[in-house]
């Protein structure tokens, strides 16, 4: 059964340059206790596909499209029902641990707030929740630490509590964008760890541009390029069998594929190219490429790609 | 618990370092106690005028160590009363516009739109006024009176903490700890009163402090100028003015109002200065 459905959805900004078509008919939906991965260069929109889901964006958006979850149009939701929501049926684990935690309050008062915010328990109950929380993402003397300012803390267990935090309120859905950016190999090691055992009976949008990350975590994965999905497909398929030319140059420009970069750079949000978003790019592109605009087309085993010339 | 007294002690200690803060606030402390105090300090009732003790001078009697006004009534009781005054003056007008100042400024900050474009003309409204001119005409309305001069002050004084807190909040409001608080179902009075205010105290210390500073000079001023509270009140500014005639006979009757008034505003400010270059992010308290 899908959780979360998102049909057609898409998340345009105004500014005084035009318009940002950051996120331009998606189409994905996340199962029951899944995890999704969501990957693609800086740039293509994979966050602020995390924050439409929140409702999360400034008011110079627009968003277009459904987004269900347990068949609700989170779109549709009222403000006050929106916060209802938020943290506590689905919560987003933010990048940059190091600045998403307010430095003048203890981090034990930060994850007790959350806590607070949806249960209606005291300072002293949610402190003794906010302490085990703690525990259990692995923080030594947890006790001692609530007791702490954020800046006695490492990146990593920043992280930590940034995950504490999420999931103090037990969502059902999480969303993680770029849970491992900055953090060295050992300690993103250890939080990819955490997160798979953590979430383990949660269902995960894991938005990310590391593949290695993804490998670790993902059941099914999607690749996104300049605004659009261009292919999605169980794990496996897509190391093995990828199929849309810029899946296979992501994969080749992995240190132990010997590091070969993608020529070029990647359109503007604002002005498209004509045809395959990709084709300036791309080796195999073909007059129909620069052209026609290709439809994700199904390949079977759930594979999906956006490519006229995914069969040969 | 032991954690906590560690920081408490690290705050002190900064504190010790700058010179400016230790002797500020070791005039302040001790103005602080002459005020609480004065009633057993004092060594006379500082309103009951004795007509056969007119203008002694100081250091000649001991009954009145800093001699009498021309109406015969101990200088030294009723500058010490005159502390209890202008610090409280000093207390009530400074709060009272901190904390108006502080809730149009984060509501302007945090929101933006109408309300900031509202509330900033407002306070650019008051500001094209001089502010001591200001403070004399809406004395002059209300009539003469401490309390009259205490609402002007804070009619003039709330635009001050209203743009430092605005200004603090436009930056604080991109961060992402306000985001992530959203992101947990927080309502914008929560990230207002949880995560942005206790953010901007240390600006709010420092413009509070030299504030007081200047509140009482302009209490002391507006006093002077007859605004004030009326004889027989101690009040600095109208010994000042009470003492004016007799300047050329009997000049401690100016001169000793105008040090008290000029130690305490020099203390505020000192303790001011400090507490900013104390309070600065550049180098925080927190490392």
């Amino acid at each position: 059964m899908n959780l979360l459905e998102i049909i057609n959805l898409t998340t345009h900004f105004q500014t005084p340059d035009g318009i940002v078509q950051a996120v331009d008919k998606i189409d994905l939906s996340i199962r029951e206790k899944e995890t999704f991965g969501l990957i693609g260069e800086t740039g293509c929109g994979k966050t602020v596909i995390g924050l439409t889901i929140m409702r999360l964006l400034p008011p110079t958006a627009t968003v277009g499209g459904e987004i269900l979850y347990n068949g609700k149009n989170l779109l549709e939701v009222s403000e006050t029902g929106m916060r209802k929501i938020r943290g506590e049926e689905i919560a987003i684990i933010l990048q940059n641990p190091t600045t998403s935690l307010n430095p003048v309050l203890k981090v034990g008062e930060q994850i007790a707030e959350a806590i607070r915010l949806h249960q209606g328990l005291n300072k002293h109950d949610a402190k003794k929740k906010a302490i085990e929380m703690l525990d259990s993402v692995r923080i030594s003397s947890p006790s001692r630490r609530a007791n702490e300012y954020p800046h006695k803390f490492s990146g990593g267990m920043k992280q930590r509590v940034m995950i504490a935090m999420g999931l103090a309120c037990d969502p059902s859905f999480i969303i993680a964008d770029e849970p491992t950016k900055g953090l060295d190999v050992t300690i993103k090691a250890q939080i990819v760890e955490l997160m798979k055992e953590m979430t383990e009976h949660k269902a995960m949008l894991l938005i990310t541009h590391d593949l290695g990350v993804a490998a670790e975590m993902c059941d099914r994965i999607a690749l996104m390029y300049a605004g659009e999905l261009v292919e999605y497909a169980p794990l496996d398929e897509i190391f093995e069998k990828p199929l849309h030319p810029y899946t296979i140059g992501f994969l080749n420009s992995l240190p132990k594929k010997g590091l070969v970069p993608i020529p070029g750079m990647s359109p503007s949000l604002i002005n498209f190219p004509d045809g395959c978003r990709f084709h300036s790019r791309c080796d195999y592109a073909t007059g129909e490429c620069k052209q026609k605009h290709p439809d994700m087309v199904e390949m079977g085993n759930g594979h999906f790609v956006r490519c006229f010339h995914a069969r040969s | 618990m032991a954690q906590h007294n560690n920081q408490f002690m690290d705050v002190i200690e900064r504190f010790k370092e700058s010179r400016s803060v230790t002797i500020g606030a070791t005039i302040i402390v001790l103005f602080c106690l002459l005020a609480i105090f004065a009633p057993q300090l004092s060594p006379n009732n500082p309103t009951k005028a004795c007509l056969d003790d007119r203008l002694i001078s100081p250091f000649t009697e001991f009954r009145y160590p800093l001699g009498t006004d021309h109406l015969g009534r101990c200088f030294l009781s009723r500058l010490l009363y005159g502390t209890r005054i202008s610090l409280m003056v000093g207390i009530t007008v400074v709060s009272i516009s901190a904390t108006v100042g502080i809730i149009l400024g984060v509501v302007s900050g945090y929101y933006g739109g109408l309300p900031d474009a509202l509330i900033m003309r407002l306070v650019d409204a008051t500001l094209a006024f001089p502010s001591i001119f200001l403070a004399v005409a809406i004395a002059g309305i209300l009539g003469q009176g401490l309390v009259s001069v205490m609402i002007a002050l804070v009619v003039v004084d709330w635009t001050k903490y209203a743009r430092v807190v605005r200004g603090s909040v436009l930056s604080l409001k991109e961060k992402e700890f306000i985001e992530s608080a959203r992101s947990l179902g927080a309502t914008d009075l929560h990230i207002m009163a949880r995560h942005i205010l206790p953010n901007i105290v240390a600006p709010i210390i420092v413009v509070a402090t030299l504030g007081m500073a200047y509140v009482i000079l302009s209490a002391a001023a507006l006093s002077f100028l007859g605004f004030g509270p009326q004889p027989p009140t101690p009040e600095w500014g109208v010994m000042l003015n009470a003492g004016r005639v007799y300047m050329r006979t009997e000049p401690h009757l100016t001169i000793l109002p105008g040090l008290a008034i000029m130690a305490m505003v020099l203390a505020f400010n000192l303790l001011g200065d400090g507490l900013r270059d104390i309070l600065d992010p550049k180098r925080s308290v927190i490392e």
